[in-house]
């Protein structure tokens, strides 16, 4: 097969391992000792509010979940966030299925969303996922972790937390396959010439 | 997902678009509930409501939904507009859209009106029929089937049909497009259907559907049924007598307060409005913990906004990318 493999399994979990110790790193949490007056601050709940972008930002939010979970438990509350309503092409490509979207009990309003997505390409998909959000309320912080940075971005995006930079050209494709839905954990680039 | 040209019969629907459009629907209710409950997805589009006969929740129920999309809306009623002059459909339709529109919603008292209009090619316009004589009303269908499979399955009700649930569908059968779109779409998810009425407010041809009937409103209800549905007594489109008095109808088969008493504690009791209280059901029926008539509505928009949105997002080749 013309296919090359980037990341087998083993890699998928160390990048993912690294991004969650990273976004654990990067979270200073919300300054509560400066709320004003001597009201004490409430409790929002986790400050973290991991967002997968459907369908695979979705279970990789969950893996890392699960490790930051491990690492600091309680720290970290995982969602879903669908952004096919906020996409800039639905005119142009067929009609898509939107997926659920499920944000955590305490909302996301003065917390620090982490969005999660497979791969980062244009940044139209980011550019949308910011846009949803943006209906849902108001965090403090808005981080973005992606498995695969390949370049080619279109608007002023990027990422805050990579699992592997891969320079690619736009003829070649990325197929990140996970262990949930295509029963293994892959990722693999292909020249289009050789796919089509 | 597949896009809809147009959305006119629920019988153009197989299993799998129905339960689509369900779930679909089950998203488009999760944005209700957000601080901002509008999505940006339809913007720049334009969708007419055209009604040539009176509406209240239908005309409301689309405005709400296209309006909850972004789209924006022009809505044309009958009266206070040229077709009171005698304009014709075709006309109007070509008159509103010269002024730019993406879809038509379309009630008309002929029934096939809307199958006309899609096929005649005066219009590009995708059209939706909001209700065609005594034909169809797709969408009233649509959020039926939703309102009772959210009561059955809850949260958990997506990519489930209605397989089993057993529907009595009661009064005027002749006049109902409501009934005929739930006939034809609840056999299509699985359910099964009994419709109960007078001999005379059964239409000719009901052999021929896929259901059971009868007369006696009472021996239904001991079959106990999961959902009975009341139909409102049409006496605009009563041109003769169909029965001897509405005391008599009310008694025969009006889901007074004594059935009421009989049926089921989570037997669903709905009702697609405008209700005639104390005809085809008592005020205490209407307002009861069993009553859905509310949920009706509320899920109306939520149907009507995942039907614009299958008909107007995507680009003319059909299917997910």
């Amino acid at each position: 097969m013309a296919a090359r493999t980037v990341l087998q399994q083993a890699d998928i979990s160390r990048a993912l391992t690294r991004i969650s110790h990273e976004i654990l790193e990067s979270d200073h949490g919300p300054d509560r000792g400066s709320t004003r007056g001597s009201d004490p601050a409430p409790d929002l709940g986790p400050d973290l509010v991991i967002l997968g972008i459907p369908t695979r930002g979705v279970l990789l939010a969950q893996r890392i979940g699960a490790i930051l979970d491990e690492l600091a438990p309680g720290a970290a509350q995982v969602g879903a966030l669908d952004v096919t309503m906020y996409r800039d092409d639905l005119a142009k490509q067929p009609t898509r299925t939107p997926s659920p979207t499920s944000v955590p009990p305490g909302g996301i309003d003065s917390k620090t969303v982490v969005l999660v997505d497979d791969v980062l390409y244009s940044g139209r998909t980011v550019r949308a996922a910011l846009d949803a959000l943006n209906d849902l309320g108001r965090p403090r912080v808005v981080r973005l972790a992606t498995l695969i940075d390949r370049g080619h971005r279109e608007l002023p995006i990027r990422a805050d937390f990579v699992g592997k930079n891969l320079p690619t050209s736009h003829s070649q494709r990325i197929y990140v396959k996970l262990l949930e839905t295509d029963g293994q954990d892959l990722v693999a680039i292909f020249d289009e010439e050789d796919h089509g | 997902m597949t896009r809809l040209r147009h959305l006119l019969s629920v019988r153009d629907l197989d299993r799998d678009a129905a339960v689509g459009i369900l779930d679909l629907a089950e998203d488009m209710a999760d944005v209700a509930t957000r601080a901002v409950p509008k999505l940006p997805t339809l913007r720049g589009r334009t969708v007419a409501n055209l009604f040539f006969e009176d509406s209240t929740r239908t005309r409301l129920s689309f405005e709400a939904a296209a309006k909850r999309l972004g789209a924006d809306v022009i809505t044309v009623s009958a009266k206070g507009s040229s077709v009171s002059k005698g304009e014709s459909l075709k006309d109007t339709t070509q008159t509103i859209a010269a002024m730019g529109i993406d879809a038509v919603v379309l009630r008309h008292s002929a029934s096939g009106a809307a199958r006309v209009l899609a096929d005649s090619g005066w219009i590009d316009a995708a059209v939706i029929n909001a209700g065609d004589g005594t034909h169809e009303h797709p969408t009233q269908g649509l959020l039926d089937a939703y309102t009772m499979r959210k009561a059955v399955h809850g949260g958990a009700s997506r990519g489930s049909d209605l397989e089993g649930l057993r529907v009595t569908i009661v009064g005027d059968i002749l006049h109902s497009r409501v009934a005929r779109s739930n006939v034809w779409l609840l056999q299509t998810l699985g359910a099964r259907v009994h419709l109960v009425g007078p001999e005379t407010l059964l239409p000719q041809g009901v052999e021929g559907w896929p259901v059971t009937r009868g007369t006696d409103l009472d021996a239904a209800l001991d079959d106990k049924p999961d959902v009975v549905m009341m139909l409102r007594v049409q006496s605009e489109r009563m041109l003769a007598a169909y029965f001897p008095n509405e005391r008599e109808y009310a008694r025969q088969w009006g889901l007074d307060d004594v059935r009421l008493a009989r049926l089921a504690p989570d037997t669903m009791v709905m009702h697609p409005g405008p209700m005639n209280r104390g005809l085809e059901i008592s005020s205490a029926a209407a307002d009861s913990t069993r009553s859905l008539v509310l949920d009706q509505v509320t899920n109306g928009v939520s149907i009507r906004m995942a039907v614009l949105y299958l008909v107007l997002a995507g680009s003319g080749a059909g299917g997910d990318a």
